[in-house]
């Protein structure tokens, strides 16, 4: 039809069933597993908060949206493992670009970015999240604040992927993403999805055998127990 | 001066005086509510074509879409800019609403052609017109209308006080001051055909039909090609896809509305779409009959209004394929589409169409006059491009600019 072949390309479209558009408020397009949302402040198994108030997160922050500061621990009653714990911890979100360099940053795995991002607060007060906001609860979820939409089970996969490929120095996971493991969620299987079609040493047969199965989640759970130690 | 409507013709008492009224005011709000469906429908129809939904949630199928959006305008805050100047600033956008309301006055839309009626109907014991005027001058009153809004939209980018919005305006203009020579010279087609200026008198000579099928619509009568010059001018006169040039959002922001805010920027947007519904009802005045169609069952005015309705309906269905499936021109193509091309074409058409009505009148041999017609044509097409590659080899040489 040449000039006028365009026409029928699109009149057949009409009528369809198939469509593209997500009913948005009632229903939610699924998200990617590394989709950088708000941040929660995680907590070891014995309720301690792991966040030392060491404000690394605070001095890398490229949009300057964190505030943090540490105090000395009260000896009778520690809020964290070790001798200091982050006092104050705020995130004004009105700033923050969800770079996830805090996450980077922190040393203990405090800080990790969940999925959830759609809020609308009403008043810049809300917008500055502070340590009672951002704390998890006593099993280890983001406490909902009354301007978040959520659904049920979104909170789940909150923890940010690890720093290093293979964490552990295996060679088998080489180019393979851990993830850590925090309070309430247990321990996510390696991501075998990144670099696997660029990866030279290792072939994606034994990413495919090793990553997501028993092995990966020994070698993570001995990582983050590591941290622990270091902490006390 | 007040043509043929019959209404007038007599004593103009209250009756009469009444009857205007009342036609005023249901034509006003049935222009507004098709406006409104008018944006709802091009809302609806293109997701449609586009693989989407479209509005769905205020009211059935989001019809109430476009009143929420009036009533959102209403409450926002009213800008004017500081370097604006105020009085043009606030005229402009009047400038471009009102003649896109007095455009649909001359426009029929009722009525019963059928069967050798004039389309008049008894209203309150006077005979009358289902239209708001039917002047003299009839379809140069549309041209006028049309040319009026141009300065609506010039005016709106020159007072804005802001870059964009001049660049805009000055693309608007222009485009539309190009396109209004073939649109004014495909309605020359239709007047030599019909021989009349009044649109009333252009929708009878148009009633009725040959060889008992075949329609008497000056699209066929006037041989098709100023319809589609016709066409294609008035998707460029009214700015649409693919010729939104001046609404070109990635390079000029809104164009010339771009620092309009509130109600005064729902004026513009307004005045686009009731002038997309008003050449709509206008193409099928001048080339597809109007309200003139075949009578089934009850009133004859009724049926008038059914068959200007549906042939209104799918024109503006094309109006919005056209824009869910061209991608825009680029300048330099629209100003070739319009000066090189549409101009010289219905220029052609309208003189081959004037020696054939000289020539039936004159009884000449048709076949022959046609022959010589087009033969001197065709001369004059290679002509116009010779003279359009000359002056482009003179152009590369660097003769001139």
């Amino acid at each position: 039809m040449g000039y006028l072949g365009g026409f029928l390309v699109s009149l057949r479209q009409v009528g369809r069933k198939r469509r593209v558009t997500t009913q948005y408020p009632a229903q939610k397009a699924p998200k990617p597993a590394r989709v950088h949302g708000r941040h929660v402040l995680n907590r070891y198994e014995d309720g301690m908060e792991k966040c030392i108030g060491c404000e690394l997160c605070a001095g890398v922050c490229p949009a300057r949206c964190i505030f943090v500061r540490g105090a000395d621990n009260p000896v009778d009653d520690p809020v964290s493992p070790g001798e200091r714990f982050g006092f104050v911890y705020e995130i004004n979100y009105l700033r923050c670009i969800h770079c996830d360099l805090c996450v980077e940053a922190c040393p203990t795995q405090a800080i990790t970015e969940s999925k959830m991002f759609e809020f609308s607060f009403t008043n810049r007060e809300d917008a500055i999240y502070t340590k009672a906001e951002l704390v998890v609860d006593d099993e280890g979820r983001p406490r909902q604040q009354p301007w978040e939409d959520w659904r049920e089970g979104e909170d789940l996969l909150t923890s940010a992927w690890m720093r290093a490929t293979s964490p552990s120095g295996s060679a088998a996971y080489e180019g393979v993403v851990g993830w850590n493991g925090e309070l309430g969620y247990g321990v996510r299987a390696p991501e075998a999805d990144q670099e696997v079609k660029d990866a030279v040493t290792t072939s994606p047969s034994m990413i495919d055998e090793h990553g997501g199965h028993g092995h990966g989640h020994d070698d993570h759970g001995t990582e983050s127990d590591d941290h622990g130690h270091g902490g006390h | 001066m007040f043509g043929g409507d019959p209404l007038l013709a007599g004593n103009v008492d209250l009756a009469v005086v009444l009857i205007v009224l009342v036609k005023v005011v249901v034509v006003f709000g049935l222009l507004l509510i098709a406006t409104q469906l008018m944006i709802w429908f091009e809302r609806k129809v293109i997701s449609d074509l586009q693989n989407r939904i479209g509005p769905n949630t205020a009211g059935p199928f989001g019809i109430l879409q476009t009143l929420a959006d009036g009533i959102k305008f209403f409450f926002k805050e009213d800008l004017v800019p500081e370097r604006a100047d105020r009085r043009v600033f606030i005229l402009a956008p009047l400038l471009s609403v009102v003649p896109a309301f007095l455009l649909f006055s001359i426009v029929p839309f009722g009525g019963d052609f059928s069967n050798g009626h004039d389309g008049s109907v008894e209203l309150f014991g006077h005979t009358t017109y289902l239209q708001l005027a039917d002047p003299a001058i009839g379809i140069l009153f549309a041209l006028a209308m049309s040319s009026v809004a141009v300065y609506g939209v010039m005016l709106a980018g020159w007072s804005s006080g802001s870059k964009y919005p001049l660049i805009g305006s000055v693309r608007a203009s222009a485009q539309m001051i190009s396109y209004e020579a073939a649109l004014g010279l495909s309605v020359c087609a239709v007047v030599l055909t019909s021989g009349t200026l009044s649109t009333h008198g252009i929708v009878v000579s148009q009633a009725g039909s040959g060889w008992g099928f075949v329609p008497d619509w000056n699209v066929i009568a006037t041989g098709f090609v100023p319809f589609v010059v016709f066409f294609l001018a008035s998707q460029a006169e009214l700015n649409r896809p693919p010729f939104d040039l001046v609404e070109a959002e990635q390079e000029l922001v809104g164009s010339y509305h771009t620092e309009y805010s509130s109600i005064r920027f729902a004026l513009f947007f307004v005045a686009e779409f009731m002038n997309s519904v008003t050449m709509a009802a206008l193409i099928v005045t001048l080339f597809l009959g109007g309200p003139a169609g075949p009578t089934l069952i009850g009133p004859g005015w009724l049926w008038g209004v059914i068959w200007f309705l549906v042939k209104v309906l799918v024109l503006l269905f094309v109006f919005v394929w056209i824009r869910g499936t061209v991608p825009r021109v680029r300048y330099d193509q629209l100003m070739d589409l319009g000066w090189k091309r549409l101009i010289p074409l219905s220029l052609g058409w309208l003189l081959l169409l004037a020696t054939f009505w000289v020539a039936r009148d004159q009884g000449w041999n048709g076949f022959l006059t046609i022959a010589i017609g087009g033969a001197i044509g065709l001369v004059g097409y290679l002509l116009l491009k010779a003279a359009i590659a000359t002056s482009r080899v003179r152009r590369l040489e660097g003769v001139v600019d």
